[in-house]
């Protein structure tokens, strides 16, 4: 094992020639923390003692789901063994995270736009999955070097001559170029980082131009305010300098500059090539956007460099407090998570049936998770979620045009064409399961696109599929079909118009807001029908008959009626029975009140988060 | 299993009640409950408080039996005595009633009833029932109670049906109920009820109708008709749980409840509570009545439950624990609540609005007197006596009595 390479080159006065900056694009699972686990070690950054599992995977829901959300960027010192051409010199590798989830696509194509090269690791036992297709193709299109690599070679399922055969099929090399290691015991990982010395390119930009930097991450931290990562591609930044974000054209000062080996460590500055972070005092990362970039305040660049977008949420939901009076501290925790996260969006929302909340967009489902499950536990807040929808753009006949984040605001009148988002999704799964598959992309409105042999038995099919389809349910099902073999990923490629319809549900006749959902004209049936039929199991018995019914505008198209209560008496009442009765009276009262009044009708609030809740059985047993 | 007893504060170990409890005593009747916790048997939906072994002892070592059990609740009223103070009321009422009151001696019951009569009188023309299982009597133990001072005897028939006695787990024969009104109106009896069972699993309307006929083909004074419950905790519950047995559905409930209206009103019985029917005013169980207009009465015996002057309080329930409190010395009282006026106020619109004669709408509340109004304007309330200042339930009110309570009591 070589030891910690002397004479290592300092930030800000690294010759580019010995720079090499990559990620590692990878699975969950397929052992990319411990891979940089191992790196750490090799590389003497981290010692023995310091070592801990997953060193660089910070928030807690991280560590636990084994998935990383925000990316992190670690200077690496490293000398070639011997046998290699530049042997004996000590080089600067910039290993980037990226996040491995398919909502953060554009978070992952700016981490991919700050390296020369990649690490495509996949599981010697597994082979490689959509998102990391995905990610590949990306890489690929940014022009980075692909070092191939199959990792978990000790386990006894490994099949490393089969997926090596995949990857150079995928990769355009040959199988022997294939690397072959175990992050978990070590094997083959210096050979890797050798590797990356010899193939990788060295950053190329210009040194004596004004400094642009690429913004790939930007994180809170509640004690130093906004870090943002950056890759310096031209000139250089100096530490307490003055620094411009060119989007917004904001100033700030640079309070502190430096590299990350891997806990930060303040520099004189980043140079050319060099990727680092800098800590300007904002405190909300919406002040330091991933895509930005940045420059010198005065005597700046002009022209920022390319690939700029502001995050747009794709998916709705409505967050409700189950207690009204947790409404300020659900406002508190959405502020709060908002610090770090430029792609969550929200504005307060008012629900005839579930009181104050806030209707909360979304870069995705995992994105919606994540941010529901942080909002319960480390804000202990009980919540319900109303069903996650797209965003509608409605042109009307006079020419008026609507954009609807929430079902009920669905605009009433002469509609003329509905426009819904539409994504090309990437599903991987073994050949058996192609008709499975092929039955439900057709059953959610897909168009297939092309399908491919990765290997004999393994297909890649392509899909366009409505993202309001994909939203609903989508990959459970996929799961349930494939038995858990299919992975897939998915983009935004624009919108398509389709054939959009409101369904309302009404009780007792009067339409209840939370239940309204946009639904393909083809479908709307069988979704009113649905509806209909599981609030009639839910709504217990009143004093009147309560009609149930489904509509599209004024048409009726479901019904069920929950027949009028006949009979609410206990027969007997001795005098043992009187304390208890009273009790049961009372208790009674407090269920009462519990219950939500929509028009005159008692719904008891586990009713809405039975419907509403996109995880409810009904749904899967379909 | 028996119920669990209602939460409260715990009971003085003299049993003492507050002075407000005895306030205005003077108006108010008296009575007396006898709780015998013993059964030869537990059937399956039965969850009251009672016991198939014959001896059970406390963690004091006393001894509860069948055969010293009389002696226990004999004790008990003494102690009443005590605690009422210098009470004058004569006793209205006496009910003895169960488990299986029956499987005690009738000397037993006739020694319980004496030692009322000693310590505090009893009232004259009081009404003294006991509760009666049609297997375990006979004319002369019926004579034997007659003689002893009882006047008005309750056998729980249930059905007429031997498929739905089995269901219920009871053990008489077809017929023997109605032979026991026969023995027992030979005997002397003034007064005979037959409590039945509707909406057994299995039972059917024809089911249904053919156990009231029978039962008034008998000739009792009074018909108590129960929906069955289906307890938590009982074999029953247990059975319908696993699917053995089908739940009855509440629909079915009302057609029976109906069905029992029809055929009762149709032999000249007249609803007085809303499981109750008799044929004239005096046939009405006055006991029960105690119970449902706010009067006092002492339950002895263990799990009894004794109300005097909004004090509601309940002896513990296990008969050993019950000998071992009496045999040192202290009341067998588990707990109690004193009630505060709205409680007070709260019960007599739940309990008054079951009775024939309603409660009175001036008790209400402002949101309470609107409820009422919408309940007259949805046929759940007469309108007649509504007219004349009080609530009282229509046949379809009735059974949705507990529905109206809710929004009457607010």
């Amino acid at each position: 094992m070589p030891a910690t390479p002397t004479n290592v080159p300092e930030p800000s006065r690294t010759d580019p020639a010995l720079l090499r900056n990559f990620c590692i694009i990878a699975h969950i699972d397929h052992g990319k923390s411990t891979l940089a686990d191992r790196m750490l070690q090799l590389t003497g950054v981290v010692d023995q003692r310091q070592m801990r599992a997953q060193y660089l995977d910070r928030m807690d829901i991280e560590r636990e789901r084994g998935i990383t959300i925000k990316s992190q960027a670690v200077r690496l010192p490293w000398s070639p063994s011997e046998g290699e051409e530049s042997s004996g010199t000590t080089h600067i590798l910039n290993m980037i995270d990226t996040p491995g989830h398919v909502d953060f696509t554009y978070e992952v194509s700016r981490s991919l736009a700050a390296c020369e090269g990649c690490i495509l690791l996949v599981d010697a036992a597994q082979g490689i999955e959509a998102q990391t297709l995905a990610n590949l193709y990306l890489a690929m299109e940014n022009d980075l070097t692909i070092i191939p690599v199959l990792n978990k070679i000790d386990l006894p399922a490994a099949q490393p001559e089969k997926f090596a055969a995949e990857l150079a099929n995928l990769v355009g090399c040959e199988p022997e170029d294939v690397l072959k290691v175990s992050a978990k015991t070590g094997v083959g990982v210096p050979e890797l980082l050798d590797r990356v010395v010899r193939d990788v390119p060295a950053p190329v930009g210009v040194k004596d131009a004004p400094a642009r930097a690429m913004i790939f991450d930007s994180v809170y931290d509640a004690y130093r305010g906004v870090v943002t990562y950056v890759k310096v591609v031209d000139g250089t930044l100096n530490k307490r300098e003055r620094i411009k974000m060119m989007s917004t054209g904001a100033a700030h000062e640079l309070l502190e500059i430096g590299t990350n080996s891997p806990e930060m460590t303040p520099a004189d500055g980043l140079s050319v090539g060099e990727v680092g972070y800098l800590i300007t005092g904002v405190k909300d990362v919406r002040q330091s956007k991933v895509g930005d970039t940045i420059t010198q305040h005065t005597k700046g660049a002009t022209e920022p460099l390319g690939g700029y977008k502001d995050p747009k949420p794709m998916v709705f939901s409505g967050l409700y407090p189950l207690d009204g009076s947790d409404y300020p501290e659900l406002r508190e925790a959405l502020d709060k998570l908002q610090l770090n996260d430029a792609a969550l969006v929200y504005e307060p929302e008012t629900s005839a049936a579930l009181g104050f909340g806030f209707r909360v967009g979304f870069l995705g489902l995992l994105h919606l998770e994540v941010i529901r499950e942080r909002l319960e536990r480390e804000f202990g807040l009980d919540l319900i979620a109303t069903a996650p929808n797209v965003v509608y753009r409605v042109d009307m006949e006079d020419g008026t045009e609507h954009t609807v984040t929430n079902p009920s605001e669905f605009p009433v009148g002469k509609i003329d064409q509905v426009h819904e988002p539409v994504v090309r999704a990437t599903i991987l799964a073994p050949s058996e399961f192609i008709g499975a598959i092929m039955e439900l992309c057709q059953t959610r409105r897909g168009t297939l696109l092309g399908m491919d042999y990765l290997s004999e038995d393994r297909v890649e099919i392509r899909y366009t599929l409505p993202l309001a389809e994909v939203v609903f349910d989508f990959f459970d099902q996929l799961k349930s079909k494939t038995r858990g073999y299919a992975s897939l990923d998915y983009e935004p490629t624009g919108e398509q118009t389709s054939d959009l319809v409101k369904v309302d549900i009404l009780l007792h006749g009067d339409k209840v807001d939370a239940f309204s959902a946009i639904t393909h004209k083809d479908k709307a049936y069988a979704y009113g029908v649905r509806l209909v039929a599981k609030l009639r199991e839910l709504i217990p018995r009143q004093g009147f008959e309560v009609p149930i019914q489904a509509a599209i505008g004024s048409r009726v198209i479901a019904r069920e009626t929950v027949r009028a209560i006949r009979k609410d008496v206990l027969a007997k009442c001795y005098g043992g029975d009187i304390s208890r009765k009273r009790k049961l009276l009372e208790k009674q009262k407090e269920g009462k009140k519990r219950m939500k009044m929509v028009g005159s009708v008692e719904v008891p609030q586990d009713a809405f988060i039975a419907v509403l809740s996109s995880d409810t059985d009904g749904d899967k047993k379909k | 299993m028996p119920s669990a007893l209602p939460d409260g504060e715990p009971m003085p170990e003299d049993g003492a009640l507050p002075r407000s409890a005895l306030a205005g005593a003077a108006g108010r009747p008296l009575g007396f409950y006898l709780h015998v916790p013993y059964c030869a048997t537990r059937c399956g939906y039965c969850d009251f408080n009672t016991y198939t072994a014959s001896e059970l002892r406390g963690s004091g070592g006393a001894l509860a039996s069948r055969d010293n059990y009389a002696d226990h609740v004999v004790e008990e009223i003494r102690l009443a005595r005590k605690v009422l103070g210098d009470d004058p009321r004569p006793v209205e009422t006496v009910f003895v009633g169960g488990g299986t009151p029956t499987l005690l001696p009738a000397a037993d019951l006739v020694r319980m009833l004496a030692a009322i009569r000693d310590e505090f009188g009893l009232a004259p023309g009081a009404e003294i029932t006991t509760e009666a299982n049609p297997e375990s009597v006979d004319p002369r133990y019926l004579a034997d109670l007659r003689a002893g001072g009882f006047n008005r005897i309750s056998f729980g028939m249930q059905s007429a049906r031997q498929h739905v006695l089995k269901i219920l787990d009871r053990t008489h024969t077809p017929g023997r109920p109605e032979a026991c009104v026969a023995e027992a109106r030979a005997a002397g009896f003034e007064h005979v009820n037959l409590d039945l069972i509707y909406g057994t699993p299995g039972e059917t309307d024809d089911d249904w109708r053919a156990s009231l006929d029978a039962a008034l083909g008998a000739g009792p004074d009074h018909i108590s008709a129960y929906a069955l419950i289906v307890e938590e905790g009982t074999q029953l519950a247990r059975r319908i749980r696993r699917g053995e047995v089908p739940m009855t559905d509440d629909d079915v409930h009302a057609d029976r409840y109906l069905i029992a209206d029809e055929r009762l009103a149709a032999a000249g019985f007249t609803w007085y509570e809303v499981s109750n029917w008799a044929t004239t005013e005096a046939a009405r169980c006055r006991h029960n009545e105690l119970y449902w207009t706010g009067a006092d009465w002492w339950g002895a015996g263990p799990g009894a439950h004794s109300h005097v002057g909004g004090v509601r309080w309940w002896n513990v329930k296990h008969p050993g624990a019950y000998a071992q409190a009496l045999a040192e010395g202290r009341s067998p009282g588990a707990g109690r609540e004193i009630l505060p006026d709205e409680d007070r106020r709260v019960e007599r619109i739940l309990l008054e609005l079951r009775l024939a004669d309603g409660c009175p709408l001036d008790i209400l509340a402002s949101a309470g007197a609107r409820a009422a109004e919408r309940a007259l304007a949805d046929g759940l309330l007469e309108a007649g006596p509504y007219e004349a200042g009080r609530a009282v339930l229509t046949l379809r009110g009735r059974l949705l009595a507990d529905a109206v309570v809710r929004d009457l009591v607010d």
